[in-house]
């Protein structure tokens, strides 16, 4: 498996995205567009936390932290710049510099993987808390109001580069939505195929003997975390670009909502993570849309369901199945 | 000559447990050396203060004469040294050949990468498995991708906690023979419990006994030795060469 070349899926992940950007702003709604454009976020989110989690061994309860601190890096470098280009490394900086400085404090400091839990879930709700007391007009950071409970409403949404009075209209923010979710998955293919990530994935498997190995797991654990800091910040600049910047990003609901879709679809697998996010964002928005019935149930009863049916998640589950069927119709 | 590793008065308590206790052992180029003792003499934990999973209560550890006490373990390994651990430690879902490319901890091409551990996993008769999942293996074929996985790097000192531990006679007997050939390239530290085993591989024997140093002599004389027989009184082990031999 490891030896394999990962083309196929590279080629599949780039038809997948044109296919998406030529078809679905034509056939959906403004409205449903930019709820696939929410969902392709989601991806990329959930697609940090699977990197971090499947292939780094490392449970981080705060995904969120990354994903809020990269909406509100946009946010306020957005609403400081005219020309929103510049606001995108700045978004993508600052959760990276945070995941990367959280990762040193945690690795180097060889904190023990339970409070690791414990810190990162502590940092988000910090974090949660902070920017929920941001109300009122002493709170802005340059032209960027805060704005506390309400979050940023008025976020100018990408511009073309270089030209700050051309606002992207929603097809195209979905399309920039689809296309960095397509590098993202990609960029997460290379980096387990590479050298380093391969150390990665043994590290996950027995952190004790890549060290007698020689490998100085820390730099690697720090390595892994801190791209998943920068990925998660990217799905919230992209999430800033079409909903808006709030507090509940970094709320528990987002934080365990991701632990969730990265079990369903499948842990240690990079697509897995991205099918759990979109069919399991789909079914909240269905399950918002009945009488009576609380979201957050549905969800609940899917993931036990889920855990209890598969428990390796569906894509695993649903990859073995194919590798059984065809193995029966290789036989006789 | 300096030692290539020496221990000086190297101390290692858990509380009031001396596991290892002002030990001093030099370990010479080249030189194929056991280490025996009864079920917690301390070597096991001898080799964890000189892979550096351990900090040393006391003393000092020396790599060529430098001062390695309280190094990280990574970064011993990289001086050269390579560890088997009592417990088989190896990356259970990966593949074999894939665990022996990573021990090799080089970063020439794939391909290279791939001769070489192909190479040495024919060296260690295991090359049929180079494709299985670690997890799937046999406890005897453990024991040996976890070799394989020391030997990649090919580092000039090995220790070996129990390698043959759970491996059958005709395993046992290739191991032999697989350890005296590595002593042509590396230097060998090995903790056994056959006496046996230990004749066949013929060298000087080190006999720890609650983490001291009891006695270090070549094989013969520590077989003869009436101290070993109290030490080991009363345990199983057969003490071949003690019946008229
Ligand atoms: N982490 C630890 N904490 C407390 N005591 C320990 C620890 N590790 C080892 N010991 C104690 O140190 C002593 C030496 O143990 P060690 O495992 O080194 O013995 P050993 O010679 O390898 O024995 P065996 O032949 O059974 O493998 C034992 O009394 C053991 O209980
Ligand atoms: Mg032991």
């Amino acid at each position: 498996m490891t030896g394999r070349r990962p083309t196929a899926e590279i080629a599949a992940a780039v038809v997948l995205a044109a296919a998406a950007i030529a078809v679905l702003p034509r056939v959906l709604e403004l409205f449903a567009l930019i709820n696939a454009t929410v969902y392709a976020s989601m991806a990329v989110l959930a697609l940090s936390l699977g990197l971090v989690w499947g292939f780094g061994g490392i449970l981080c309860f705060g995904q969120a932290a990354f994903f809020g601190l990269g909406g509100y890096g946009y946010a306020v470098a957005a609403l400081n710049v005219a020309d929103t280009t510049w606001a995108v490394p700045i978004a993508l900086a600052v959760p990276a510099a945070a995941a990367a400085l959280l990762g040193y404090v945690m690795f180097y400091g060889r904190i023990s993987d339970v409070y690791m839990g414990v810190i990162t879930l502590t940092v988000t709700l910090i974090l949660f808390n902070f920017t929920n007391s941001t109300a009122g007009d002493q709170w802005r950071i340059g032209a960027a109001p805060l704005g506390g409970f309400n979050g940023i409403p008025s976020t100018p949404p990408l511009n073309l580069p270089g030209d700050p009075g051309n606002p992207l209209p929603p097809e195209r923010i979905f399309a920039v939505a689809v296309v960095c979710l397509a590098a993202c998955y990609i960029l997460g293919k290379l980096v387990l195929r590479s050298r380093f990530g391969r150390v990665v994935v043994a590290i996950r498997e027995n952190e004790r003997r890549a060290e007698l190995l020689g490998y100085d797991v820390r730099r690697y654990k720090l390595g892994i975390f801190t791209l998943g800091g920068f990925m998660g910040g990217l799905a919230g600049l992209l999430f800033a670009n079409c909903v808006f910047v709030s507090p509940t990003m970094f709320s528990l609901f987002y934080s365990g909502q991701i632990i969730i879709w990265v079990m369903v679809g499948g842990l240690g697998t990079l697509a897995g993570p991205i099918i759990g996010a979109v069919l399991l964002q789909a079914l909240t928005t269905w399950a918002g849309t009945l009488p009576a019935v609380n979201p957050s149930l549905i969800l609940g009863a899917v993931l036990v369901a889920a855990v209890l049916a598969l428990p390796k998640g569906l894509l695993p589950t649903a990859a073995a199945a194919l590798r059984r069927l065809r193995r029966r119709d290789a036989a006789p | 000559m300096t030692a290539l590793l020496s221990t000086e008065e190297l101390c290692m308590y858990f509380g009031g447990v001396r596991a290892v206790d002002r030990v001093n052992l030099a370990v010479a180029e080249g030189e194929l050396r056991c280490l025996i003792g009864p079920n917690g003499a301390g070597k096991s934990t001898f080799f964890r203060c000189l892979t550096g999973q351990y900090r040393p209560t006391a003393g000092r550890i020396r790599w060529r004469g430098r001062d390695i006490t309280g190094a990280d373990s990574f970064a011993i390994a990289r001086l050269g040294i390579g560890i088997k651990t009592q417990v088989p430690s190896l990356f259970e879902g990966l593949t074999v050949v894939e665990s022996v490319i990573l021990a090799q901890r080089r970063r020439h091409g794939e391909a290279d990468a791939r001769r070489r551990a192909m190479a040495v996993l024919e060296r260690l008769g295991i090359a049929g498995l180079a494709a299985r999942v670690v997890a799937q293996l046999a406890h005897g074929q453990r024991q040996l991708v976890e070799l394989a996985m020391v030997v990649a790097p090919a580092p000039d000192l090995i220790l070996l906690d129990e390698p043959t531990a759970g491996m059958s006679v005709e395993e046992t007997g290739r191991a032999a023979t697989l350890i005296r050939e590595l002593n042509r390239a590396h230097a060998l530290v090995v903790v056994e419990h056959d006496m046996q085993f230990i004749k066949a591989i013929a060298s000087t024997v080190t006999v720890f006994h609650q983490g001291r140093v009891l006695v270090e002599d070549s094989v013969a004389r520590v077989l003869a030795d009436p101290r070993v027989h109290d030490v080991y009184l009363g345990r199983s082990i057969a003490m071949p060469g003690t019946e008229g031999g």
